[in-house]
């Protein structure tokens, strides 16, 4: 799936994203599956809510984490499509 | 930057002074196995060959109580098995219970007894995604290997059911000598369905099946065709359907790492309520598992001996005692072990280091001059 800063993205079908408080950690869970995000990726995922495009997300980061935009909205897109392609998020 | 099913690191802590036995790691997946009771004879099922009674199974408040243990103690997901787990009249109280105790809610089911009224009843309680099996892509053969005349156009039904109400679907399909050649239709049927999902399942040659091993086991030339079938699929259907595929047993050089290692993931509860460390390990001989109507869930997993006895490294033997493998694979099946070598604590004969290792090929030349007659899974039947 190739991704721009207009797409829209949500959770696939059946993922949820939830605490792990035995761990101290956030999780996907989906179908068989359980995904660790790191920091960035869950940061990302927070803001994945079958609303907001890429570059609205990006710009919330680019704020957040003081960062050049064009330099995470490449990263975001990158993970974006990592993650479409594992089926966590779908747009 | 993502990890799929690894199993997390354990949160750093300063040591202990003086070596403390420290508890295990918390588990991740809980199978509950609601019943024993199934309208299909699969003659590969995975539950033990001495079937529970209805009148042994769990009633819905101790299942509750178990799934509010399960994750306080750590687990993020619940599979709700069987037999066939729709055969129990409460199962949409289950279905609740396992959500409102914040499991992720996974229902592995034939399908053949939800109708639209009760899918709807499931999804509404809470539940999060359907496994469904499948015997075949071919409908007198499915139903041949299920032991159900009509079963298959019923399954058909169901999927097109669980694709329209939103819940996500995987299609499971244990594959065989007498269904591998039509992996390719079982991808399609999957596509066709709007499974996200496909199980390529080889059987698991304990139980039930090994009793029918003869009559299921692949050829080398079935197995490598499958291979090479899932690869391309997996390459033509990125992003559309994931496959998960696993090499069989018995042509491995390796064993498989069997539920990622005794006590470390993953426990069970079966019909009766005996908690176990895979679904299979109830037919070991020599084990008293500990029971939900006496312990809680957490003396089970931490404390009880039948958990503790395969953990960890401590009880491997030679070969496995110092492989730098011993903390992957974990020394592969018990179950296996014990049905091929005797020897439930012995190295699993997939290891091409085991002594037994020779069972497999044998194995294999037998099957190939064997017919296809099943041993159909039936309560009565005791195989050999």
């Amino acid at each position: 799936m190739t991704l721009s800063g207009a797409s829209v993205l949500r959770l696939g079908r059946g993922m949820r994203l939830r605490e792990d408080k035995a761990r101290g950690q956030w999780v996907v869970l989906g179908p068989e599956r359980m995904f660790v995000p790191d920091e960035i990726a869950l940061e990302v995922l927070r803001l994945v809510d079958g609303a907001r495009p890429v570059d609205a997300m990006v710009d919330d980061l680019a704020t957040r984490f003081a960062a050049p935009r064009e330099e995470i909205l490449g990263d975001v897109l990158a993970m974006l499509e990592d993650l479409a392609a594992k089926g966590v998020v779908t747009a | 930057m993502t990890v799929p099913a690894a199993p997390p690191a354990a949160p750093l802590a300063a040591p202990p002074a003086a070596p403390l036995a420290a508890p295990p790691a918390a588990p991740l997946a809980l199978l509950a196995e609601l019943t024993h009771r199934c309208p299909l004879r699969c003659p590969y099922c995975s539950n033990p060959t001495a079937l529970a009674r209805p009148g042994e199974e769990l009633d819905t408040a101790t299942w509750a109580r178990v799934f509010q243990e399960a994750a306080a103690l750590g687990c993020l997901q619940v599979h709700l098995s069987g037999g066939e787990p729709t055969a129990r009249r409460d199962i949409v109280a289950l279905v609740r219970a396992a959500s409102e105790a914040g499991l992720y809610t996974n229902l592995i089911t034939s399908g053949v007894l939800t109708g639209e009224a009760k899918l709807q009843a499931l999804a509404e309680a809470g539940l999060d995604h359907v496994q469904l099996s499948v015997q075949d892509a071919e409908p007198v053969s499915a139903d041949r290997i299920g032991g159900y005349r009509g079963g298959h156009a019923k399954k058909l039904d169901f999927a097109r059911l669980v694709h329209a109400s939103g819940l996500p679907l995987t299609l499971n399909a244990v594959v065989h000598r007498q269904n591998l050649d039509r992996l390719p239709q079982l991808i399609e049927l999957a596509l066709d369905l709007g499974a996200g999902r496909l199980e390529v399942a080889h059987v698991q040659y304990y139980g039930w099946a090994l009793a029918n091993r003869d009559a299921l086991l692949p050829t080398r030339a079935q197995l490598e065709a499958a291979t090479a079938t899932v690869e391309a699929a997996r390459r033509a259907l990125k992003g559309r359907l994931v496959i998960d595929y696993v090499v069989p047993d018995y042509y491995a050089k390796r064993p498989k790492s069997c539920m990622g290692g005794w006590g470390r993931q993953f426990l069970a509860v079966s019909p009766a309520g005996r908690v176990l460390p895979c679904h299979a390990a109830e037919s070991l001989p020599g084990f008293d598992f500990p029971n939900v109507r006496q312990v809680s869930l957490q003396w089970a997993w931490e404390d009880s001996e039948a958990f503790n006895r395969f953990r960890g490294t401590g009880w491997m033997p030679l070969p496995c005692r110092g492989c730098e493998r011993a903390e992957l694979d974990w020394g592969g099946c018990r179950c296996q072990a014990f049905a091929l070598t005797g020897d439930a604590a012995s190295t699993d004969p997939a290891c091409a280091l085991s002594p037994h290792h020779g069972v497999l090929s044998l194995a294999v030349d037998a099957a190939i001059e064997a017919g296809t007659a099943f041993t159909y899974r039936e309560p009565q039947k005791i195989p050999g």
